[in-house]
């Protein structure tokens, strides 16, 4: 880069608005990125503004960041470059809705809190029950991949993404897909752009379908003294007729690291594994849910059957903000923290949990762990203090997690937040697959300059 | 260019025969004219001769293919059945059939983890019965799943009725094993969810052979129901029908299943099927809830109430699984039923927002009129993917161009009420010319260099999705036999 920020401003004030443009330290900082801040952000107001934008930062060779609630820019490999943040929270519009057809089209700023008070209205709602809820952009969402617990009935977001619009690297407004509930027209692009963390391109519209919202939801809580019960218990219900919307099984073993102050104590006490179920329906089928789902913890492990209780309305809110919070614990931690994100199969959760338990007593570390009834596990681990030591025994930790998946086949492991400096010695996304050739070719279609968010993901993409 | 003139331009050479005879054995080759028209047709009305069609047994075979094919710079083609609707399998321009029929192994059937490992040639309803016995089933459930394959229903993203609960089939495709045309085996996707790195095996499902051949697939199996309750409801007028749909989908309920047909659908089928729908109505609902037995069960109530709302003059529950199955039987027969009536006939596959349903098939008869056309009605009216039957007789010329004529009126108005060119059959061969009327020519360039990273010489499955053989417009016709493969 060779403009100066003063320079890159004035250029971008044209595209965009001076009103709409910062190159001041003060203001640029909170677009840090793994301590490198860029030398300007402009936060457009259309899709025009962003391809003029995306145009002259191409010409410029700049390095682009899209952003909206900047809550997820900790995930990744620190970029090889930083010049621009594109602040996409001006493109906050719900562009059309159409609560009979149970679609939806919104720009990326647009809050999550937001379109679920737009959705309410109609009792519908999108199944983004994801971190960061009170402040994450639907666009952010999306590009960073971050699962919600309601993908054991739902899926992801992949699912139910409908089609997009975007600003590939040479600056051209570009689609796919459609808003229509089914459709095979053209090829699935908006797919990738589902957890591309903003390398491929800058997404400017999102389609998505809704659903009708469920008129009651319970969550039942079954407590085993040893993580085989508590997986048992999530076979025995996959092997059920009953489809409830989200399974987690967790284990926190220092209540420290999880700031558990307010939580139903008997749940996470030390050494527990509790498995939370939740189910949606009317008070019928919840009484069947209750009863059958008891029978089956029961039968999962006697021995090791410590309670099952139906949560309260205000446990079960507290709980579900829990689970939902559970892939940011490592950010929001009052000591350094990680998060690994694995990717399991279901009927490996039992060793994956062994696993974990020898590891981290090996090195020392607090943790805790959310295994989702689908299998994706999320670990949590945090040094014992701000103290070198600690933060070496967490490093060591993380770097054995990461070596336990491949080696131990835990599953592909992501490092999906740990204290940046860890970075200069790990690569957080693991080994690359053997796919990995194609997705360099597909990011040189996208972004031949290497402007979106370079060395961010995977592979250094 | 047309398909004919390109077909003689490649004209297979003898080396290339002989090389693909050492490969695959001399059973694994076919290339005699009279071999190869089997190979020209699929479930639409294209028409195209291939120069050869190949057998592979193994991924290694299929690498050996794709490397001759690439080495005599000759398109290659992929195809499952043969049941495609959109010419998907046919080659446009000549060159080798990679036919999967002798693929056609389950793998791996892992019951704990609700995943099945399968061959591209496996039928789709056989995976079902595989593993009906451990109360799972693979969910989605083309018309044509008794022929169709499940390498078929990836490169098409096939859907069928029971998709509106449970999703397409990429929404149950976890990872891929493929062979790129340079002859490159590549995964995609794994078996655990959320593979890091971008989502190609989202990106490939419906690709529709322009990115690879596709030699392996992982599944995901969903739990059966414990409780299914099929409805027929019957009604005086098309209107009262589409107009419950909407209802149905505004009130929240998401049924397994809701199909329509049209009174003139339900006379051809019943005088085929005898499934035992009433003869003189003008159309009828056929819809499935499932789930629990109490969520089955309450929902039923639901959608009977919204029915007799809108004045359906009777609502029957299917008693037993037995008159379930009939029912079905009638609706998935319905495209076979109509080809027994008319020399040719010609399925269009718009889309179109739920709550224009009413206006949608209005503007259907409209279009029947004018033109002095049959046409029928039979589609997944619960996501608004319209299934219009246009009969003609393709002897008669003007009544063959108006055929086309009334399918694109069709189109065009799906697309006006904001709906897509196709929900389920793909764009193949058929529908590249009406790519425009959706896509910008930046989103087409897009398109291209994509398919590009995976076929860049173009030689894999040329001529289909995207208009770059221009002047390609030409639709063949063929009389269809009475058991023409029903579309989804």
């Amino acid at each position: 880069m060779s403009m100066t920020s003063t320079e890159i401003a004035s250029r971008l004030a044209e595209i965009a608005g001076a009103a709409n443009v910062a190159s001041d330290p003060a203001q640029t900082a909170a677009y840090r990125v793994d301590g490198k801040t860029p030398a300007a952000v402009a936060r457009p107001g259309s899709s025009e503004e962003v391809a003029g934008i995306v145009k002259f930062a191409a010409a410029e060779r700049l390095a682009i960041i899209p952003t909206g609630a900047r809550t997820k820019l900790g995930i990744g490999m620190p970029p090889r470059q930083y010049d621009l943040a594109l602040d996409m929270t001006g493109l906050d519009r719900v562009v059309a809705y159409d609560p009979g057809d149970l679609t939806l089209s919104v720009e990326p700023g647009i809050t999550l809190r937001k379109l679920e008070s737009v959705l309410g209205e109609h009792k519908q709602f999108l199944p983004l029950e994801v971190p960061f809820m009170d402040r994450a952009t639907a666009g952010g969402t999306i590009a960073s991949g971050v699962d919600s617990p309601l993908r054991q009935l739902y899926g992801t977001a992949r699912d139910y993404l409908l089609g997009m619009e975007f600003v590939t690297g040479d600056g051209v407004a570009t689609k796919s897909g459609g808003r229509v509930v089914k459709n095979v027209t053209g090829y699935d692009i908006h797919k990738l752009m589902a957890g591309a963390l903003g390398t491929l391109g800058v997404i400017t519209k999102i389609n998505l379908r809704t659903f009708p919202m469920p008129r009651m939801t319970r969550t039942y809580v079954a407590t085993f003294r040893w993580a085989n019960g508590a997986c048992e218990f999530r076979h025995a219900i996959a092997r059920s007729h009953l489809r409830p919307q989200s399974i987690e099984i967790i284990a926190a073993r220092d209540s420290s690291l999880l700031r558990l102050d307010d939580r139903p104590e008997a749940l996470f006490d030390k050494g527990r594994w509790s498995v939370l179920v939740s189910a949606a329906g009317e008070a019928g089928v919840l009484d069947r849910y209750r009863s059958e789902l008891e029978t089956l913890a029961r039968g999962a492990d006697r021995n090791a059957l410590e309670s099952f209780t139906e949560l309260s309305d205000a446990d079960q809110e507290r709980l579900t903000s829990y689970i939902r919070e559970f892939p940011a614990l490592a950010p929001k931690a009052s000591q350094p923290a990680a998060i690994l994100k694995i990717s399991a199969l279901p009927k490996s959760l039992v060793g994956l949990a062994e696993g974990i338990r020898s590891m981290a007593i090996k090195h020392d570390v607090p943790w805790a762990v959310m295994m989702r009834g689908v299998g994706v596990t999320y670990l949590a681990l945090m040094a014992r203090d701000q103290s070198a030591e600690s933060l070496r025994h967490l490093k060591d930790a993380c770097s054995s997690a990461l070596r336990c998946c491949v080696e131990r086949m835990w599953g592909r492991g992501v490092m999906l937040w740990c204290p940046p400096e860890f970075k200069r010695e790990m690569n957080v996304w693991g080994e690359s697959s053997s796919d990995f050739a194609l997705m360099q070719k597909l990011k040189n279609v996208f972004d031949a300059h290497g402007i979106f968010a370079p060395g961010r993901f995977v592979g250094g993409l | 260019m047309p398909a004919n003139e390109t077909r003689q331009s490649t004209a297979i050479d003898s080396r290339l025969l002989r090389d693909l005879k050492k490969l695959l054995g001399k059973d694994g080759v076919l290339h005699k004219p009279e071999d190869l028209l089997l190979y020209e047709y699929d479930g639409s009305v294209e028409v195209a001769r291939p120069d050869c069609v190949v057998f592979p047994r193994t991924a290694e075979d299929v690498v050996g293919i794709a490397q001759l094919a690439n080495r005599h710079k000759i398109p290659l083609v992929g195809r499952g059945a043969g049941t495609g609707l959109s010419g998907g399998a046919i080659a446009r321009h000549g060159g080798i059939i990679t036919s999967f029929a002798r693929m056609n192994r389950i793998v791996e059937i892992d019951a704990d983890n609700q995943r099945a490992r399968v061959q591209p040639g496996v039928v789709n309803a056989d995976l079902s019965t595989a593993v009906e016995h451990l109360g799972l089933h693979y969910a989605p459930d083309p018309s044509s799943q008794k022929a169709c394959t499940i390498g078929g229903n990836v490169s098409e993203n096939s859907g069928g009725p029971h998709t509106l609960a449970y999703g397409v089939t990429t929404n149950h495709v976890v990872a891929l094993e493929i062979v790129l045309p340079s002859g490159e085996l590549v995964h995609l996707g794994s078996t655990a969810l959320d593979a890091p790195g971008y989502d190609l095996t989202g990106l490939f499902v419906g690709s529709e052979g322009t990115f690879g051949l596709v030699t392996e697939i992982t599944v995901k199996l969903t739990r059966l129901p414990e409780a299914i309750k099929t409805l027929l409801a019957i009604y005086d007028s098309i209107d009262d029908a589409t107009e419950t749909v909407a209802e149905i989908t505004a009130r929240g309920i998401t049924p397994a299943a809701c199909e329509m047909l049209d009174g003139w659908t339900i006379r051809a089928v019943e005088d085929y099927v005898h499934a035992g729908f009433p003869l003189n109505c003008s159309a009828i609902l056929l819809i499935d809830v499932d789930g629990l037995r109490e969520v089955a069960e309450a929902e039923a109530k639901d959608v009977e109430d919204v029915c007799r709302r809108h004045r359906a003059r009777e609502v029957r529950v299917a008693r037993d699984a037995r008159e379930r199955d009939l029912l079905w039987k009638g609706r998935k027969n319905a495209f076979g039923a109509a080809g027994r009536l008319a020399p040719s006939y010609y399925t269009q596959d718009g889309v179109i927002p739920r709550t224009k349903l009413p206006a949608t098939l209005r503007r259907i008869s409209e279009i029947s009129k004018k033109y002095g056309l049959q046409i029928g009605n039979v589609f997944h009216a619960g996501d608004g993917n319209l299934h219009p039957i246009i009969l003609f007789d393709e002897r008669n010329e003007k009544q063959f161009r108006d055929t086309i004529r009334a399918a694109d009126e069709i189109i065009e108005f799906c697309i006006q009420v904001g709906g897509s060119i196709t929900g389920e059959h793909g764009v193949g061969m058929e529908k590249d010319r009406l790519m425009p009327l959706l896509f910008s020519e930046a989103d087409l360039n897009l398109m291209r260099r994509v398919r590009d990273v995976f076929n860049p010489t173009g030689l894999l499955n040329p001529g289909k999705i995207l208009p770059d053989s221009k002047g390609c417009g030409e639709i063949y016709v063929r009389p269809q036999p009475a058991s023409a493969a029903p579309p989804a």
